[in-house]
């Protein structure tokens, strides 16, 4: 009985891990590229493993450690890519309608230029 | 019934590996480029750790490890690089 | 699994033809992390995982950094045009 949930588990996470690729493909700048990937991939990856612990029961703790470690360091990474891509300059999708990070910046910019 | 279940799901996992695939080469920019292979690198770990379940080593699982801990690395020094240089 | 073996090696050819034609020198960095992730998936279906354990300590973290450095220090486009 233990093997078929453990299989399940592993389906379920192999099915969100396609629904990011959907996302990644399917999403028009590179920020909703990153909103819809990294959290349906890091959600599948994670139940995945967890899946595969309960498949072979041996293997778990490691596998719970690898599942730690993907929650610590993926939303990380997303973020360091989103920040680098905002300021690289990366143009947003027409549909935005307001953008705080740069209404967060500007100003900043304008009292160094008029202090110096 | 279990195997057949893992099969499966190793099918969605190559289907999902096909889909990064065509964003890491047809990506509009570099960013874009960035963002495939951190979902590349992340979709490889649970390939990793099924190879191993697949040879009945459990050694095999220390591959995942190092890769889950040092794959992101990468992937912050390319943001370090794209947003002010290193 | 053989099926993903082949898709690796299917995967693996076709993203070294990109790397070669491309023009901006970060997107080819990119794309050969992507071929020593694969390299190291191949390492460990031919059951060598501590060369494979090897391939991942060097090529995600220290052949990426040694790769942006050196562009960093250079040129960041093939023949100076833009991206």
């Amino acid at each position: 009985m233990l093997p078929i949930i453990g299989a399940l588990v592993v389906l379920v996470g192999a099915a969100f891990m396609v629904l990011a690729a959907i996302g990644i493909i399917r999403m028009p700048d590179p920020y909703n590229r990153i909103q819809a990937g990294t959290k349906a991939s890091t959600l599948g990856v994670v139940l995945a493993l967890i899946g595969l612990g309960i498949y072979e029961i041996d293997l778990l703790p490691k596998l719970i450690v690898i599942a730690l470690f993907v929650l610590i360091t993926n939303p990380l990474s997303s973020h360091a890519l989103a920040r680098a891509a905002h300021a690289a300059g990366v143009p947003l999708a027409d549909e935005t309608v307001r953008d705080e990070l740069a209404a967060a910046r500007a100003p900043k910019v304008i009292e160094e230029e008029t202090a110096s | 019934m279990a195997e057949i279940i893992l099969v499966t799901a190793l099918g969605l996992a190559a289907v999902a590996l096909i889909m990064g695939l065509y964003r890491l080469l047809a990506g509009p920019c570099t960013v874009t480029r960035a963002i495939a292979l951190d979902l590349l690198t992340l979709i490889t770990i649970p390939l990793l750790v099924g190879a191993a379940v697949w040879a009945g080593r459990a050694v095999y699982v220390d591959v995942a490890l190092v890769y889950g801990i040092l794959a992101f690395l990468g992937v912050l020094a390319l943001a370090r690089y794209l947003e002010k240089g290193i | 699994m053989i099926f993903v073996d082949v898709l690796v090696c299917a995967a693996m050819i076709a993203t070294a033809i990109a790397a070669v034609f491309q023009r901006s020198l970060i997107s080819a960095v990119i794309m050969v992390g992507f071929i020593s992730l694969m390299v190291s998936y191949l390492f460990v279906r031919m059951d060598a995982p501590d060369v494979a354990m090897t391939e991942a300590a060097i090529a995600a973290g220290l052949t990426t950094v040694i790769f942006l450095i050196a562009i960093r220090r250079t040129e960041d486009t093939e023949s100076g045009d833009k991206e």
